[in-house]
């Protein structure tokens, strides 16, 4: 059986859900080999998940300059590996790498697919949630981007053998030098685009004081902070925040849209979401339409409330 | 210093986007079409180190003809020239022969810098940038939020989920910029009067490539429109608005 090469994502050692996620789609398409880039990573959860493989590339090189050693070492292994197909998320990076990849190896690319079948057949979500797509690589390697929360990552343990790569890292790939990294205080809450939950606000929270009723909703439920453009715009909550068109696109098992009226530029961010829940006073807000709970009402009554209501069942 | 400012022609996002029966490319000509927001802080970010460094600014983009009104308006914000590369061959052009063919025109132009918006609010892929800089062999400094040039130094901060990196290249690169980066210009009245007298070039798909839908790497087998939504449950709030809410999501198994 082929191998299907699966991109680590990870950080600070762990690797991240989306990962997982690769691996159980990966399963489908032929032996799971996951790709490690970096020193210290945590390779349990891989072999646990279905890594027959995990091919380990250390050297410094490929992660002080942005995208193209990453790039260096995926396209050695397909030309080492043969591989079925090649698996990365739908991060910024992820697509980035996987757009040159294509380049290098001659061979197709999918973006941000949400499903893949055995046949390698992807499907999409396109235009704001509008329009399904089903389409598949026809030539070269296919080489797939696969958004976070597509699928329920399943155990299925395998031998996880580690076999470390040595990759060569051309002076060409080495032209944009990454001289400093800033890590900006995120504090517990999950990442947006990998959250189960994600609970958000927009012009209806009216400030950046209100955020904190959301933020305690988010944080009895474990969930992510979201915000519609409105409050982003606003200054009430930090840009890197915003679901929508120009924001980050979501698709939890459960969205809490709060006091966001549901502009087509925000629905276009969240409205794969499996459950959605409203809150919003205005009974004409288009967010109800994709509501399969909606409460008219003012937030900052409806919101604490089910914030108490929530800590209490958990007691 | 020359710099190109990649701009492209989409679906006004009210718009209803829809796919072709035919051929299953996107609908352009039915919809109006704007630039993608996300290029209009190329423009202008391109004009805010023009204007500190000196040197011009070249819009460039593909699409159909009526793309030309998107190169048109990054000249009316102040681009100086403008080229519009326009072929019917070009149609249904995937990722792939989209980044050949921008890269195919801009190279061996003595371009220092070439500026894209970091996505297209239609396809979404945020991919051609990165593209772009693996055919032309330049550094590539994607997701900029910030843009600092010193003579042939550029650094920029790349914006990713857990702050930034700093990174540093020298020109000629390839630069995509994220929203907020800058507050872009809307044209005035002198700029839309000037921008009717400034050189804009209609050119063709460079040669020996191969373009458009046939050559597409991808193929899509089929779509449809997504399901409406069954429609849910609505309450008015009684004052246990927020119970009825931890009640549904106890059924759901959510909490």
């Amino acid at each position: 059986m082929s191998e299907v090469l699966v991109l680590v994502e990870h950080e600070d050692g762990k690797v991240k859900k989306v990962t997982l996620e690769l691996l159980t789609l990966a399963q489908q398409l032929g032996e799971p080999a996951a790709v490690v880039i970096g020193s210290g990573v945590d390779t349990a959860p891989l072999a646990e998940y279905g890594a027959a493989k995990i091919y380990v590339a250390e050297s410094a090189d490929l992660t002080d300059y942005v995208v193209a050693p990453k790039v260096d070492a995926l396209a050695q292994l397909v030309s080492e590996k043969s591989p079925a197909a090649v698996l990365l998320p739908s991060s910024a990076e992820g697509k980035e790498i996987a757009g040159r990849l294509a380049l290098r190896t001659d061979s197709g690319v999918i973006t941000d697919a949400v499903g893949i079948d055995a046949e390698g057949i992807c499907t999409k979500v396109i235009f704001g949630g509008a329009i399904i797509v089903k389409g598949k690589i026809v030539e070269g390697t296919p080489i797939i981007t696969v958004r976070p929360n597509s699928v329920a990552p399943e155990a299925s343990p395998a031998a996880g053998e580690v076999e470390q790569v040595s990759v060569s890292v051309s002076d060409a790939s080495k032209k944009a030098k990454i001289t400093n990294r800033v890590i900006e205080e995120k504090g517990e809450r999950p990442e947006l685009v990998e959250a189960a939950i994600v609970v958000s606000g927009g012009r209806g929270v009216g400030g950046e004081e209100g955020f904190a009723v959301i933020e305690a909703l988010a944080d009895s439920l474990g969930a992510a902070v979201g915000a519609s453009r409105a409050a982003t715009d606003a200054g009430w909550y930090p840009h890197q925040h915003q679901v929508g068109q120009t924001g980050k696109t979501v698709s939890p098992n459960l969205y809490i849209a709060n006091g966001i009226s549901g502009a087509i530029q925000h629905r276009a961010g969240m409205q794969t979401s499996k459950t959605i829940v409203v809150v919003n006073k205005d009974p004409e807000a288009p967010i109800f339409e994709l509501a399969d709970f909606g409460v008219v009402g003012d937030l900052f009554q409806v919101v604490p409330q089910l914030t108490e209501e929530i800590n209490s069942r958990k007691g | 210093m020359k710099i190109a400012v990649c701009v492209k022609q989409v679906p006004d996002t009210w718009a209803e986007k829809k796919l072709s029966d035919s051929d299953k490319t996107l609908d352009r000509e039915s919809v109006d079409g704007v630039m993608n927001e996300l290029d209009e802080y190329a423009v202008e970010e391109a004009l805010l180190i023009k204007e500190a460094n000196d040197g011009e600014v070249v819009a460039v983009s593909m699409g159909p003809d009526k793309a030309e009104e998107t190169v048109r308006k990054a000249l009316q914000m102040g681009a100086d020239s403008g080229i519009h590369i326009v072929d019917d061959s070009l149609a249904g052009s995937d990722s792939v022969a989209t980044a050949k063919t921008l890269a195919a025109t801009l190279k061996d132009q003595g371009y220092d810098l070439i500026i894209f918006g970091s996505e297209s609010t239609d396809a979404r892929m945020s991919v051609v940038p990165a593209m772009v800089a693996e055919l032309l062999d330049l550094p590539q400094l994607t997701f900029a939020s910030k843009v600092s040039v010193d003579g042939d130094a550029v650094t920029i901060q790349r914006q990713a989920d857990y702050g930034y990196d700093e990174v540093q290249a020298s020109t000629p690169a390839v630069i995509s910029v994220v929203e907020k980066i800058n507050e872009p210009r809307y044209p005035s009245f002198k700029g839309i009067m000037a921008a009717k007298k400034k050189p804009l070039e209609s050119v063709a798909a460079p040669s020996g490539e191969p373009v458009g839908l046939a050559s597409a790497r991808t193929e899509i087998l089929e779509f449809a429109e997504r399901p409406p939504k069954a429609a849910g449950v609505k309450i008015e709030d009684d004052g246990t608005g927020g119970v009825k809410v931890a009640d549904f999501l106890a059924e759901q198994k959510l909490i």
